[in-house]
C-alpha cells in the first residue's frame, strides 16, 4: 500500500460494493428473465405446432363427462366450469370432514400419550410410531382396495347398531331430509346464530369491565342450542324427517349413501393426519409448565378453573401454528384422491386436462386454488396469532 | 466431612409385578376401566392379525413376486449390477463407520444385520448368499479401515462422492446389447429399486438446491430475496401430485421441438425441486438459530461474506438441523410413492401390475400390506439409525 490510497479516495466501481449489488441483481433478474422468456417461447410455438393458444375461453365449452360425486346440480352437458366447482366442493367436503374427525381422533392420541395409565400410552405411541413411518398413498389404496371395497355384497350387507349399512357399494347412514318447513327453520337458526353472537359480545363486554373471564363459548352455544330446539319442536312438522338406508334390489337406498372412495379417502386421511396432530397436541401441553399447574392451584383455581384459564390459552398458543400445517397438509394430501378414484380438484381437474387438451391452464388454475387456500389460511393464522400473542410489557 | 452432610440413600421402593400394575394400571376406577378396554382392543387387534396372517392371508403372491416388487424388470441376466453396487456401498458404509463412528458398534451390528434378516425372506440359495455377503464386504470394509489415517479418510469421502455416479453408470449401463453391460433404458427400472433411487437423487440433488434457496431467502439483494420467497412459498401451497403431473405434462412443452426428457428423469426433476422447498425452509430455521456473534466475530477476524457463510455460519446451521433434515428425508422417501399415479412403476405401480395378473386377482390386502411393511421398515431404520448416530456423535449439542 502506497500512502497515496488515502481514504478519500472514491472507490473505484467494479469494486464498490452497491454498484456490485445492483449488477448482481440486474443480472439475476436478466437470467430469470431470459429462462423465462426461452421456456414461454418454447411453450407457444409448441402449443401453435398442435394447433392451440393459451386462454381461458374453453372452460365454458361442453364437459361431456360424468362426475360419479357431487354436491352441486351437475350433468354431462354442464360447462367444465361447473365440473371444476364440483370438484372444488368435493376437495373443501373431504377437508371439512377430514379436519373435523382428525381434530378429534388427534386430541384424544394427544392426551392418551401424557395418560399415566401404561397400557393406554404405550398403545397411543405405538400407533404414532406405526402411521409415521407409512407412506401415506399406499395406506389411502390399502383402505380402499383392501378395506371398503371387499365389504360385503349389498344383499349380504353388514348392519352395525343404529342402521349403518357396511356394503361395497359404500356405507349408508341414517339421514335427515329436509320437509316443507325447513325453510323456515334455516331462518330460526339464523337467528339463534345472531343471538349466540350477541350474548358473546355481551358477556364479553361484561367481562372487560368486571375484569372476570365470562364463559362466553359456553353461554352463546347454550343460547344457539336453546333456539334450535325450541324452533324444532315449535314447528308443525319437524324440519328434517330421519330417513334409514335399506336394501333395495342390489343396491343400497335411503338415508345417505357414502361412497367406498369416499370412505377411503376420509378415513385414510383422518388416521394418517391424526397421529401427527396428536404429537402437536402433547407438544403443546407439555410446554406448559408444572409450575404454571401448581400456582394456579395455589391462588385457589379449581381444577377445572386451571385448565381453562391457566393450561388452555398457553397451551394453544404452542398448538395453533403447527396444527394449522397439518390441517393445510391435509388439504393438499386430499389431492391424492385421484389414488382412489374421488372426484375432488384434483381428479376433476386432471378428467378436463384430458378432454381439453388444456395442460398449462388447468394446472394454472389448480395451482392457484391449491395457493389460495394456503394464503387464506396464513392470513388467517397471522391474525390469531396477533390475537393470542403474549403481551409483554 | 462431617456426619451431619451425609446423605441418606432414598427409600428404595421394590417392584413387584402386582405393585406395578397397581400404580401404572389401576391406580383409579377410571384409568381401571381405560385398563380393561385398551387390554381389550389390543387383544381384538392382535388376534384379529394373527389370524389373517398366518391363515387367510395368500402370502404366494408375494413369493411368486418377490423379484418384481423389489427390481421391477431389470433383466435377470443384469442384476448382478445391483449387487455390485449394494456391495460397494456396504464396503463405503462399513468404511466410515470404522473413520467415524467408532464407539457405536451396536449401530453397525444392526446395519449389518439387514441383510442377513432379509436372507429369511422367500429368496432363492443364491441371492441368500448374495445377501450374507453383503454384511460380510461391510465388516470387512469396517475392518480394513481401521486405524486408518487421513489419506483413508480422503479416499473414502471420494468414493462417496464417485458411488453416486457409478450407481448410475451400472444401473443404465453403456453397450450396446450385444456388450457385456448393455444398456438397460429406464422403463425397466421399477420396483423398490427405482423407488430408492428416486429418493437418492432427491436428496443429493435437492440439498444443495435447499441451501441455495434459504441464503437466497435471507439474502440482501432484494431482487434474490422475492424470488427465492416466491418459490418456497408457490412450492409449499400446492400438493406434491401437482408437480408429478406438471413435469410430466407440461415440462416437454416448454423444451425446444425434439428434445424430449426420459419419463423417469422427469419424475426426478419434480420431487428434487418440491423438496428444495421444504428443505430451504429447514436450513433457514437452522441459519436463524445462528447467534449473530458468530457472523460479528468472523468479520472482525477478517473472512468475507462467503467465507463466514461456508466456514463459520453454515456447518454449526447445518448440524443443529441433522436431525431435522432427516425427517425431511424420510419424508420424500415416503412421497416418492406419488410417482406411481404419474404410471411410474415404482414399488406401489409395480404393486398395481402385480394385482392385474390374473392368477393374483383379489389379493390386494397382501399385496399392499408388504408394501407398507417395505415402507415401514425402512424407513424405521432410517430414523433409528440417524437417531443412535446423533447421540453417539453428539449432534445437536455444543
Amino acid at each position: 500500500m502506497t500512502k497515496s490510497e488515502s481514504p478519500t479516495t472514491a472507490i473505484p466501481f467494479w469494486r464498490d460494493e452497491r454498484y456490485l449489488q445492483l449488477l448482481g441483481q440486474v443480472v439475476f433478474i436478466a437470467i430469470v428473465l431470459l429462462f423465462g422468456y426461452f421456456i414461454f417461447g418454447n411453450m407457444v410455438a409448441g402449443l401453435r405446432r398442435q394447433g392451440m393458444t393459451l386462454g381461458f375461453d374453453f372452460i365454458r365449452g361442453t364437459a361431456g363427462f360424468d362426475i360419479a360425486e357431487k354436491l352441486i346440480e351437475y350433468s354431462r352437458g354442464a360447462t367444465y366450469l361447473r365440473a371444476f366447482q364440483v370438484g372444488l366442493l368435493n376437495t373443501l367436503l373431504v377437508s371439512v370432514v377430514g379436519i373435523i374427525f382428525s381434530t378429534i381422533f388427534g386430541v384424544i392420541l394427544g392426551v392418551a400419550r401424557l395418560s399415566s395409565n401404561f397400557l393406554v400410552n404405550r398403545l397411543a405411541a405405538f400407533y404414532l410410531e406405526l402411521i409415521r413411518n407409512l407412506s401415506l398413498l399406499v395406506f389411502l389404496i390399502f383402505w380402499y382396495l383392501g378395506v371398503f371395497l371387499k365389504m360385503p355384497r349389498v344383499n349380504e350387507a353388514v348392519v352395525w347398531p343404529g342402521s349403518i349399512y357396511l356394503t361395497n357399494r359404500g356405507v349408508g347412514i341414517p339421514w335427515g331430509i329436509p320437509t316443507e318447513s325447513f325453510g323456515t327453520y334455516r331462518w330460526i337458526l339464523l337467528f339463534g346464530l345472531f343471538l349466540a353472537i350477541v350474548v358473546a359480545y355481551i358477556l364479553n363486554e361484561q367481562g372487560k369491565r368486571t375484569g372476570r373471564p365470562p364463559l362466553t363459548l359456553v353461554w352463546a352455544t347454550g343460547a344457539f342450542l336453546l333456539i334450535a330446539v325450541v324452533g324444532w319442536f315449535v314447528l308443525p312438522v319437524s324440519p328434517l324427517a330421519l330417513d334409514v338406508p335399506f336394501v333395495k334390489g342390489l343396491n343400497l337406498s335411503g338415508g345417505l349413501i357414502l361412497s367406498p372412495e369416499f370412505m377411503a379417502l376420509t378415513s385414510g386421511l383422518v388416521l394418517y393426519t391424526a397421529a401427527f396432530i396428536g404429537e402437536v397436541v402433547r407438544a403443546g401441553i407439555q410446554s406448559v409448565s408444572r409450575g404454571q399447574v401448581e400456582a394456579a392451584r395455589a391462588v385457589g383455581l379449581n381444577a377445572f378453573q386451571t385448565l381453562r384459564l391457566v393450561v388452555f390459552p398457553q397451551a394453544m398458543r404452542v398448538i395453533i401454528p403447527p396444527l394449522t400445517s397439518q390441517y393445510l397438509n391435509l388439504t393438499k394430501n386430499s389431492s391424492l384422491a385421484i389414488a382412489v378414484g374421488y372426484s375432488d380438484l384434483f381428479y376433476v381437474s386432471n378428467t378436463i386436462t384430458n378432454q381439453s387438451g388444456r395442460a398449462v391452464e388447468m394446472f394454472s388454475l389448480v395451482m392457484a386454488t391449491y395457493l389460495s387456500f394456503s394464503l387464506i389460511t396464513a392470513l388467517f393464522m397471522n391474525w390469531y396469532n396477533q390475537r393470542i400473542r403474549l403481551v409483554e410489557r | 466431612m462431617s456426619s451431619l452432610t451425609e446423605v441418606l440413600p432414598p427409600l428404595s421402593e421394590r417392584p413387584t409385578v402386582l405393585g406395578w400394575m397397581r400404580k401404572n394400571l389401576f391406580n383409579s376406577l377410571g384409568n381401571s376401566i381405560l385398563t380393561i378396554l385398551a387390554s381389550l382392543l389390543v387383544f381384538w387387534a392382535v388376534r384379529g392379525l394373527i389370524i389373517w396372517v398366518f391363515t387367510v392371508a395368500e402370502w404366494r403372491v408375494i413369493v411368486a413376486n418377490l423379484r418384481l416388487i423389489l427390481l421391477g424388470q431389470y433383466p435377470i441376466t443384469q442384476i448382478w449390477r445391483v449387487w455390485v453396487s449394494l456391495y460397494l456401498l456396504s464396503f463405503l458404509t462399513g468404511n466410515s463407520f470404522a473413520i467415524w463412528v467408532r464407539g457405536a458398534w451396536r449401530i453397525g451390528l444392526f446395519l449389518a444385520a439387514i441383510p442377513v434378516a432379509l436372507a429369511f425372506l422367500p429368496f432363492g440359495m443364491q441371492q441368500r448368499l448374495w445377501l450374507v455377503g453383503l454384511a460380510g464386504v461391510g465388516i470387512l470394509g469396517w475392518v480394513l479401515a481401521r486405524g486408518g489415517g487421513p489419506a483413508l479418510r480422503r479416499s473414502v469421502i471420494i468414493g462417496w462422492l464417485l458411488w453416486l455416479p457409478i450407481l448410475f453408470l451400472l444401473l443404465r449401463g453403456y453397450t450396446s446389447s450385444e456388450g457385456w453391460m448393455p444398456i438397460v433404458t429406464t422403463n425397466l427400472w421399477g420396483g423398490l429399486l427405482l423407488t430408492l433411487l428416486l429418493t437418492i437423487i432427491g436428496i443429493v440433488f435437492s440439498f444443495p438446491l435447499g441451501v441455495l434457496l434459504a441464503l437466497g431467502r435471507r439474502s440482501e439483494l432484494p431482487v434474490v430475496r422475492w424470488f427465492s420467497v416466491g418459490y418456497i412459498e408457490l412450492v409449499r401451497g400446492v400438493p406434491l401430485i401437482t408437480i408429478l403431473f406438471m413435469a410430466q405434462l407440461i415440462l416437454p412443452l416448454f423444451l425446444p421441438a425434439g428434445l424430449t426428457i426420459d419419463r423417469v428423469l422427469r419424475a426426478m426433476v419434480a420431487i428434487t425441486l418440491f423438496s428444495a422447498a421444504y428443505l430451504a425452509e429447514n436450513v433457514r430455521g437452522g441459519l436463524q438459530a445462528i447467534p449473530k456473534g458468530q457472523f460479528e466475530a468472523a468479520n472482525a477476524l477478517g473472512l468475507n461474506g462467503l467465507q463466514t457463510m461456508f466456514f463459520i455460519v453454515m456447518p454449526q446451521a447445518l448440524r443443529l438441523i441433522i436431525p431435522i433434515l432427516v425427517g425431511q428425508f424420510i419424508a420424500l422417501f415416503k412421497d416418492t410413492a406419488l410417482v406411481s399415479i404419474v404410471g411410474l412403476l415404482d414399488v406401489v405401480g409395480i404393486g398395481r401390475t402385480v394385482l392385474a395378473q390374473p392368477e393374483f386377482l383379489g389379493l390386494q390386502r397382501e399385496v399392499y400390506a408388504f408394501i407398507s411393511l417395505l415402507y415401514w421398515v425402512l424407513s424405521y431404520a432410517m430414523s433409528y439409525v440417524s437417531q443412535r448416530l446423533e447421540v453417539s456423535l453428539g449432534v445437536g449439542e455444543r
